[in-house]
């Protein structure tokens, strides 16, 4: 089974719902058990927060959409994140030591755990960042 | 996100419900750290919390740091799957006080 799929939402964390509704609907059409669904929905989930809170630091509001765009091909799971925000340096990008516990930092190594590989990609116009998030199936 | 709180002697409970999501964390964090500032016995009832990401953990994890803090404890009731799924993805079972 092939599928893609994309969607734009609002760059904000009131569309964060949105994004797992959309995304939970996409993985129905897979067949794979509940676990993964859910732990998928989290990735996906924070990886979309991660713009909000990242590329788009210190903008309280703006009307940006962001672009979710969730495929499968020959069993690899691929999930595209475009955003318009600050271009993400890849080098910046990691998780707190996870035995330092304090709030934060947290939703990078949500996402490391569940997916197989991320790739930070520079967007192509009229995108800025191009995050990729794989996993196979 | 709504939410309940009962009050027993020194022990609040709060029952949270829905999803917790960095949507939500501010009213959360509203409803939870005034208690444990309070110096309140805490309990976090959280078997109606469907959905809970990594900021939701945070206010977890700040609630359970401030308690600590003041001498008292926020103690983590009735768990979801999904939210003990979670905890347990973030390695925090056994720093976190479950019940």
């Amino acid at each position: 089974m092939n599928i893609s799929e994309s969607k734009d939402f609002l760059v904000s964390s009131a569309s964060l719902k949105e994004v797992r509704a959309f995304s939970r609907e996409i993985l129905e059409k897979i067949n794979i058990n509940e676990d993964l669904k859910d732990e998928l929905v989290l990735a996906i989930a924070e990886a979309a927060q991660n713009i909000v809170k990242h590329a788009y630091k210190n903008i309280d509001s703006t009307t940006d959409k962001m672009e979710i765009k969730i495929s499968l091909k020959d069993s690899e799971l691929e999930i595209g994140f475009f955003d318009k925000g600050r271009a993400v340096d890849p080098a910046h990008v990691r998780h707190r030591k996870i035995d330092d516990i304090k709030p934060g930092g947290l939703g990078t190594f949500f996402i490391q755990q569940i997916m197989d590989a991320i790739v930070f990609k520079k967007g192509e116009k009229p995108w800025i960042n191009h995050l990729v998030l794989t996993k196979r199936i | 996100m709504t939410y309940k709180v009962t009050e027993k002697g020194n022990i609040s409970t709060v029952f949270l419900q829905g999803e917790i999501d960095m949507d939500v964390t501010d009213k959360a964090k509203e409803v939870i750290m005034p208690l444990v500032e309070a110096k309140k016995e805490v309990h976090l009832n959280l078997k109606d919390v469907q959905y809970m990401d990594s900021s939701g953990i945070s206010v977890l994890i700040e609630s359970h740091q401030k308690a600590n803090e003041l001498g008292t404890k926020v103690i983590l009731k009735e768990i979801s799957k999904s939210v003990l799924k979670v905890i347990m993805m973030a390695k925090l079972e056994q720093v976190l006080n479950l019940d």
